[in-house]
């Protein structure tokens, strides 16, 4: 019962949040809005007994990425007054197509995606979770998934070779 | 009922006003330590040795005008220094403060909460913190304090990094990221983790001077840099919140120090039989003796040393702290595994 | 792909850092310092041609108040020229006395010079520590002619009063508790990696520039080329006392910091000389009533804590005023070495670097 009203509340929060970044006209509270986005989700986590995920929801996307979108948002903020970002020949009915294109398409996967029950939802796997969290997420990081994780650890390496040698002045 | 609601209600309240009212007499510590290291005496007037003295200055930038420039986002404006507030206060709910105490027939843990990823919540936690410096210099709506922000804040992300990787090589060591725990593993390994990661615990400090802002790296708020630093628009008891801050920050990082490399609530050598004469006092006065101690070598070091330049500071940070880190980190690993 | 623009920033006349009102107008290429222009005159008094207004004896007063920090050098400086021009003998006795103040002055001088310097880096101890030296320097001065800053404390021919009792065995104490707080300092700061980081390598003028320019004092010597007016001129009592001019080898920062150091140990030297060797008689040389030099020109210059300071008087042999009376200042002549000094480093050195040269805007500005 009380995990219902925690979970409405906190999706309420989400979208709500969700809806505030686009519809905002200032673009830092647009991100701003982000950051509390963020952070509704990884209350969300903690719901689920994700709390390792939740942490590092916080850690990385709100406390490392969406600073440095913060920090690009200011620093392009100085250059051009905020009247400059609103641009008259927008086509608003063309977003709600493909919006609603994209939205068919997620519910089309959710229902017939074949996900099926969660395999064992037994308190005892619950409760493991919740005290092994971290030791789970990294036996399973490095065994069934370890391809994955060295390829995505590539990718942030190329990431960050490539904006270094784009920000350089002289090499 | 009452254990899972009342006893936390009250625990929380306790270490809030505890935290609270340190970090007011933090104000009186700090300008007490640096004046007699420079041959004077610091505030004496307000009550006997000065005692009253952060008590009058909360009265007085209670009574401030407080002056919002006129352009500046009003919101952001007046969460920045919240923002800056809350994570060091928060950070609290994970630190062990001493072994069970029996009050009322109950065994009562001396923490708020025991999450099994403590060191983690409180990296990230500090993370946040970052916003309300980066939104302190943009609310006020000039070019100067923004650029100073933004610095002041590239410099603690740099920093977070160097920490961070530090505290992964402490957590391959005591095995476990829940803050109880490692104090328990300093105590079955009769040790204190200084003196199994020293070269962690030097990482550390200088990345949480860096972290606070703290001399030598407070460049970001030093008064002969050109820029005022993020902070200069703001004024009263909204100034004073970003310096009740940086100090609640100071005492952040000593407790974290502290339960991560003395033992938290352990006596010197815990397990060692004829020291046992030393178990009358209790373990939060020593947690208390140890923060204090690094708070004063947080002190020391402010009145000793010269700042570093900016680009010196984030060369150190990058170039030093992190490949030493790295270091450190393997030969946790490689230590770990073999024995 | 970025486009930088320069930025034209403006540091002072108000500012922590400046030393007094100083304006500087620095354009930042981000940080660097790519040009710089230097605005000086918010202290100007008119000193030079009031002194045409007041008779030889009453200038001395005036020359107090340009460089404060070390007014008795001013005063011997000023002194030494009318009794060159007018070609009078100083008594034995005075031109020790007066060698011992002005070493006491060097010491203050460079007390105040660390201080500031320490301060303007981060080392914000170092400041008090100096200041407690200097404080006893100014009890001194205080005993001797009744004033800390402005000292009115020589007389055209000598001295207006000989020392009082007791002072000269003051004087030595002092100069046993400064042998000791020097190396305090020295611990404090010499061997320090951020202070070597933030001095070393900082600021770097050659020797041929520096003498180009016209620098003078430790910024001169920092720079290698030896000359001190106490050793290719001597005045006073230098050339009856043995003492070493300190000499750097690269130019920067860090060497005007280790020869001004090293300044405050050879001070100490002549002052110990001085008093212990201090011999009897009159203070004062024969000196007519009124003070009318014959008509002339004369320039003579001294070594002040600053560097050379100059003095060019003009009489015209009638009125009991000056012609013309002409301070070759030192700060305004080591200032103009700045824009050189500071092109191509951060915002942050600009400070550093004004400490480094030691100017004090009363001299500049006059």
């Amino acid at each position: 019962m009380g995990e219902a009203i925690a979970f409405y509340s906190i999706a309420a929060l989400i979208l709500g949040f969700a809806v505030l970044v686009v519809s905002t006209r200032n673009t830092v509270h647009a991100v701003l809005f982000l950051v509390l986005n963020f952070l509704a989700v990884a209350a969300l986590y903690v719901l689920l007994t994700a709390q390792f995920l939740a942490v590092i929801q916080v850690l990385v996307y709100a406390g490392g990425i969406v600073v440095l979108y913060l920090f690009v948002v200011m620093l392009v903020n100085l250059k051009r007054p905020p009247e400059d970002h609103s641009a008259p020949q927008r086509h608003p009915w063309l977003g709600f197509a493909l919006s609603g294109v994209v939205l068919a398409q997620l519910a089309a996967i959710l229902m017939f995606g074949g996900f099926g029950a969660p395999t064992d939802t037994s308190a005892a796997q619950t409760s493991d979770l919740a005290l092994n969290n971290v030791e789970r997420i990294g036996m399973l990081l490095y065994s069934d998934y370890l391809i994955p994780f060295e390829v995505a650890s590539m990718l942030l390496l190329v990431a960050m070779v490539g904006a270094i040698i784009l920000a350089k002045r002289e090499l | 009922m009452i254990d899972t609601y009342l006893i936390p209600l009250v625990k929380i309240l306790f270490v809030l006003n505890a935290t609270l009212l340190g970090v007011t007499y933090m104000v009186l510590l700090a300008r007490k330590v640096i004046a007699w290291v420079q041959v004077r005496l610091g505030p004496m007037r307000v009550g006997p040795y000065g005692v009253l003295q952060p008590i009058a200055d909360a009265i007085k930038l209670i009574l401030k005008e407080d002056i919002t420039p006129t352009r500046a986002d009003k919101w952001v404006f007046t969460a920045a220094p919240i923002i800056v507030m809350v994570p060091a206060l928060i950070t609290f709910a994970v630190i062990p403060f001493g072994p069970s105490v029996h009050l009322f027939g109950r065994e009562i843990p001396l923490y708020i909460t025991d999450i099994n990823v403590g060191l983690l919540y409180i990296v990230s936690v500090a993370s946040i913190g970052v916003y309300g410096i980066i939104l302190g210099g943009w609310a006020s709506n000039s070019k100067f304090p923004l650029l100073a922000s933004l610095r002041a804040s590239a410099q603690l992300i740099s920093y977070e990094v160097a920490v961070t990787m530090t505290l992964v090589s402490l957590i391959i060591t005591a095995g476990s990221l829940s803050m109880v725990r490692i104090v328990e593993a300093q105590y079955s390994a009769n040790l204190w983790y200084i003196f199994v990661q020293p070269v962690a615990f030097v990482l550390f400090f200088i990345g949480g001077l860096a972290e606070t802002n703290r001399a030598p790296f407070d460049m970001a708020e030093a008064e002969q840099e050109l820029t005022g630093g993020f902070h200069t628009e703001y004024s009263g008891m909204r100034f004073a919140l970003f310096f009740l801050a940086e100090y609640a920050n100071m005492i952040v990082v000593s407790a974290v120090a502290t339960t991560l490399f003395l033992g938290g609530w352990l006596a010197p050598f815990p397990n060692v039989e004829w020291l046992n004469f030393l178990d009358f006092i209790p373990g939060w006065i020593w947690f208390l003796l140890k923060t204090f101690v690094f708070l004063y070598v947080f002190l020391w070091v402010r009145a000793t040393l010269p700042r570093y330049r900016y680009d010196q500071l984030m060369r150190l940070g990058w170039k030093v702290l992190i490949p030493v880190a790295i270091a450190n980190l393997l030969v946790t690993g490689i230590v770990k595994v073999l024995l | 792909m970025f486009d930088t623009e320069e930025l034209v920033i403006n540091m002072g006349p108000q500012h922590p850092s400046t030393h007094g009102v100083l304006r500087v107008v620095l354009r930042l290429d981000g940080e660097k310092v790519v040009d710089s222009e230097i605005v000086i005159g918010y202290l100007h008094r008119g000193i030079e041609k009031l002194s045409e207004n007041r008779n030889w004896t009453q200038i001395i007063l005036l020359t107090d108040r340009m460089d404060y920090v070390a007014a008795a050098t001013s005063n011997v400086g000023y002194c030494e020229t009318v009794e060159k021009l007018m070609q009078l003998e100083v008594p034995r006795r005075a031109r020790y006395i007066r060698t011992a103040i002005c070493e006491l002055q060097r010491i203050a001088s460079h007390c105040l010079w660390l201080g500031t310097h320490a301060m303007d880096i981060g080392a914000m101890t170092v400041f008090l520590y100096a200041f407690r030296e200097r404080e006893l320097i100014l009890d001194l001065f205080e005993e001797y002619c009744g004033a800390r800053l402005t000292y009115n404390s020589m007389r055209i021919g000598g001295l207006p009063l000989d020392i009082p009792v007791g002072w000269d065995k003051k004087v030595l104490e002092f100069c046993n508790i400064m042998s000791e707080k020097v190396d305090e300092y020295e611990e404090l700061l010499t061997q320090n990696r951020i202070w070597l980081e933030r001095t070393k390598g900082i600021g770097v003028i050659s020797g041929e520039d520096a003498v180009a320019i016209g620098l003078s004092g430790p910024p001169l010597r920092g720079s290698g080329v030896s000359k001190d007016v106490r050793k290719d001129e001597p005045y006073a009592a230098y050339d009856e006392l043995k003492f070493e001019v300190p000499i750097g080898t690269a130019g920067d920062t860090y060497d005007r910091y280790l020869v001004r150091l090293e300044e405050f140990r050879q001070s100490v030297k002549i002052i110990r000389q001085a008093i212990e060797g201090l011999p009897e008689g009159p203070i004062v040389g024969k000196v007519p009533r009124l003070i009318k030099p014959p008509a002339g020109e004369t320039y003579h210059a001294i070594e002040s804590p600053k560097g050379e300071i100059g003095y060019f008087i003009v009489s015209d042999g009638k009125s009991t005023n000056p012609y013309r009376f002409r301070v070759r200042p030192p700060s305004f002549c080591n200032l103009q070495a700045l824009p050189q000094l500071i092109k191509g480093h951060l915002v942050a050195d600009v400070v550093a670097l004004i400490g480094s040269i030691d100017v004090v805007l009363g001299e500049v500005d006059r």
